[in-house]
């Protein structure tokens, strides 16, 4: 059973059809990567599992069962434009959207010290949200999104706005959110991140959901089927039967680098070590399997 | 607290805690007393400089007609005018030259100047002349007695205005103090209505823009978030009006102190507070003019009028703060609104005018229609109150507008949920008729 579910989902807007048929499946306690390049429908998704909007057919699953109107108190969003009144002072904002969500006032209070000071921006309290940089207001928002500590969280594009060092505190925060067995929906542009996050993955474009599935096993359906191997050898001896030189890479102190060939996807790579072994001095031997980044750009332009 | 009371909290604080907000409390009735009394001291400042005119009289008749006063010295100049002498006259301001009878020739008067002379100036001489000239002419009658005749003859009529009600209970009344008083609260209603209604569909456009919304539908369902903005800005409306209340009932309180200790002596005290406290034995006709404006103001009932503000303001804030809040979650920027506020800008308008046409008569038909339909009936009503009119209009009214609150809040609010988190292009009638109907 996954946490959440949609199936055959349509959004038609006036003269454009926003989602196609979408179904994504998001296993509990996982983090859901949801890809997609600018346009492609995945904010509408968000905004359609968010209840803000309607789909026009097709059903959000949600632990199993139909989706009520009341399931949506169980999800935190942390929407990509940030959703905090400029004038008001940081910590009565926080507390504020704390006690909408069923929080007492001193609840509220406790929780979201110990989150302001998690974040370091304990000495916000006073200041008002326009006082603030635009990474600093996504840490507000990012409290107030998991302050009710609700079991979905949907984070839409969480880093934007970010630097390196705050990327990497929130990057924490999120797979500590997801060891305490919260389900994650995530979209973003940023592929390094699916790759170090994301445990499932969905890639929209165009409307359509064009591949999904668990991290590694879409990155192996990718396998080119080559692989680096370093020798100390100025040539290697090639086995046509098992595998084929692709390429001479570079000479470098006396070793070399050769891109190789399997010859098809029966022979496995102990196989493959083993006939390279028998006749070159190996120095280092790595599969070359694309990156998120590659994968994303070669379905996106491929469509 | 309910999520309701939680969003009423949060507008009503935020609002209430600006500075602008207590500053425009405090200082608007400071404001408007100020305005009305600035000028008048103003005026009442004496300018110390004395003019002095210089007279040629050809007739010789009428130096002597001029009296100096605080600010105006008349000096004989002689029979024949030195026009190039009395240019390089630094002293005088004026030269005044008569040539002829004035009796006979009213015109052969003129004045001279190098600068502009004021009305101030005219007024003076032509007072003095006139004065003189026609006692003259009244001696050249002949008629013994003759001024006294006229004096006598010069009578003003004082008609008092009394109300009685069907137990035979008398009050002085006054249309004036009733239509003074009327159109001061219509003013405000009228104005309370636009502000906090603007001020709602502000509130709405921001959370819009900001997409505050779209984190709120996960917390608070859109009618309650709606209500609440509704409800805390009109509270805010409520205490700006006590308020000022207060404001008013404490500085009159103070001024009429200090009018009673430094102008009235303590019989009169006595005498006046009897009469307010008993209207209808006081008819006498030495009834000082303070007593019978204290009166006047004191046969309105004010704490019915207070009472029914507040209703009024409730029900009309209602209708308009709800329209407001549905115009401003329809649209995606303060420019869009213009095209929706119109009509509603021109409905409230049309109900103000109403109601200033509605002070000549009370009781004609454009106020009765226009007090008694919800949309006019909370501005046009407060002008006919303290005029006073027959309780089932009063119900009839009230009973209308909260029918047309309660229809309504349910119209905007099922516009609300749709518009709030519609982006994009503006919506057009055909799409709100389909919002309406969800």
């Amino acid at each position: 059973m996954y946490f959440l579910e949609t199936k055959d989902v349509v959004k038609q807007y006036a003269n454009h059809r926003a989602l196609d048929k979408v179904s994504i499946q998001v296993p509990e306690g996982k983090i859901f990567g949801l890809l997609g390049p600018n346009g492609a429908g995945k904010t509408t998704l968000i905004r359609i599992i968010n209840q803000i909007t309607a789909p026009d057919s097709g059903e959000v699953i949600f632990k199993g069962r139909h989706y009520l109107p009341d399931d949506i108190y169980n999800i935190g969003y942390l929407p990509e434009e940030r959703g905090l009144y400029k004038k008001m002072k940081v910590g009565e904002q926080a507390i504020y959207l704390a006690r909408l969500k069923g929080l007492s006032t001193d609840e509220a209070k406790k929780r979201i010290k110990v989150w302001f000071k998690k974040l370091e921006i304990e000495s916000w309290w006073n200041k008002k949200l326009e006082e603030l940089s635009k990474g600093m207001q996504q840490k507000v928002q990012f409290v107030t999104t998991v302050i009710h500590d609700p079991e979905l969280l949907i984070f839409d594009e969480p880093f934007s706005g970010f630097d390196p060092v705050n990327t990497e505190m929130l990057k924490n925060e999120i797979l500590e959110l997801k060891a305490k067995g919260k389900t994650i929906i995530f979209s973003t542009h940023n592929m390094a991140s699916v790759e170090e996050i994301c445990d499932d993955i969905a890639l929209i474009n165009k409307s359509k959901v064009v591949l999904s599935g668990n991290v590694s096993e879409v990155r192996s359906q990718y396998k080119t089927n080559i692989f680096d191997v370093r020798i100390a050898a100025p040539e290697l001896s090639v086995n046509p039967e098992i595998y084929t030189l692709k390429e001479e890479v570079q000479n470098h102190n006396g070793s070399k680098l050769f891109k190789i060939e399997k010859v098809n996807e029966q022979i496995t790579n102990s196989e493959l070590l083993s006939a390279l072994l028998g006749s070159n001095e190996i120095i280092s031997f790595e599969e070359e399997i694309p990156s998120m980044n590659e994968i994303f750009i070669k379905t996106v332009s491929n469509e | 607290m309910s999520k309701i009371g939680i969003v009423i909290q949060r507008e009503y604080t935020s609002r209430v805690r600006k500075k602008s907000f207590l500053l425009l409390t405090f200082l608007m009735p400071v404001m408007f007393v100020a305005l009305i009394f600035v000028p008048l001291y103003l005026s009442s400042i004496k300018d110390n400089t004395v003019k002095n005119i210089v007279i040629y009289d050809e007739t010789g008749k009428y130096f002597s007609v001029f009296k100096d006063t605080d600010n105006y010295h008349f000096i004989e100049g002689g029979n024949q005018v030195d026009v190039s002498s009395e240019i390089k006259n630094n002293e005088s301001y004026a030269t005044l030259v008569i040539t002829n009878d004035l009796i006979q020739n009213s015109s052969a008067v003129t004045l001279f100047s190098t600068t502009q002379v004021t009305m101030e100036d005219k007024n003076v001489i032509i007072r003095q002349l006139n004065e003189f000239l026609s006692e003259e002419k009244l001696n050249s009658f002949n008629i013994p007695n003759l001024k006294e005749i006229i004096e006598d003859s010069k009578i003003s009529v004082n008609l008092q205005t009394i109300k009685w009600d069907e137990s035979g209970k008398e009050t002085i009344s006054s249309s004036e103090v009733a239509t003074v008083i009327g159109m001061v609260f219509t003013i405000i209603i009228y104005m309370f209505i636009f502000v906090y209604g603007a001020m709602v569909m502000q509130g709405v456009l921001e959370e819009k823009t900001n997409r505050i919304v779209e984190v709120m539908v996960s917390s608070v369902k859109p009618f309650q978030f709606m209500m609440g903005k509704i409800i805390g800005i009109g509270l805010v409306g409520l205490t700006q009006f006590f308020l000022w209340v207060t404001l008013i009932v404490a500085i009159v309180f103070v001024a009429s102190i200090s009018l009673a200790t430094t102008q009235i002596d303590a019989e009169m005290i006595m005498s006046t507070t009897a009469a307010v406290q008993d209207l209808s034995t006081v008819t006498t006709p030495e009834l000082s003019k303070v007593q019978e404006i204290f009166g006047m103001v004191s046969s309105i009932n004010f704490p019915e009028l207070v009472f029914y503000f507040i209703v009024f303001f409730i029900g009309g804030y209602m209708i308009y703060a709800s329209l407001f809040a549905a115009i401003g979650s329809m649209v995606n920027a303060q420019e869009d609104t213009q095209q929706f506020m119109l009509p509603i800008t021109l409905l409230i308008l049309f109900s103000l005018y109403a109601g200033m046409y509605s002070v000549q008569n009370p009781n004609g038909p454009l106020a009765f229609w226009t007090s008694i339909i919800p949309l006019s009936s909370p501005i046009v009503m407060m002008v006919r109150l303290p005029f006073g009119i027959p309780i089932w209009e009063k119900l009839l009214s009230v009973g209308l507008l909260f029918a047309t609150v309660f229809l309504m809040v349910k119209l905007s609010a099922k516009i609300y949920r749709t518009g709030i988190l519609m982006y994009g292009k503006k919506p057009n009638l055909k799409e709100i008729w389909k919002w309406l109907r969800y």
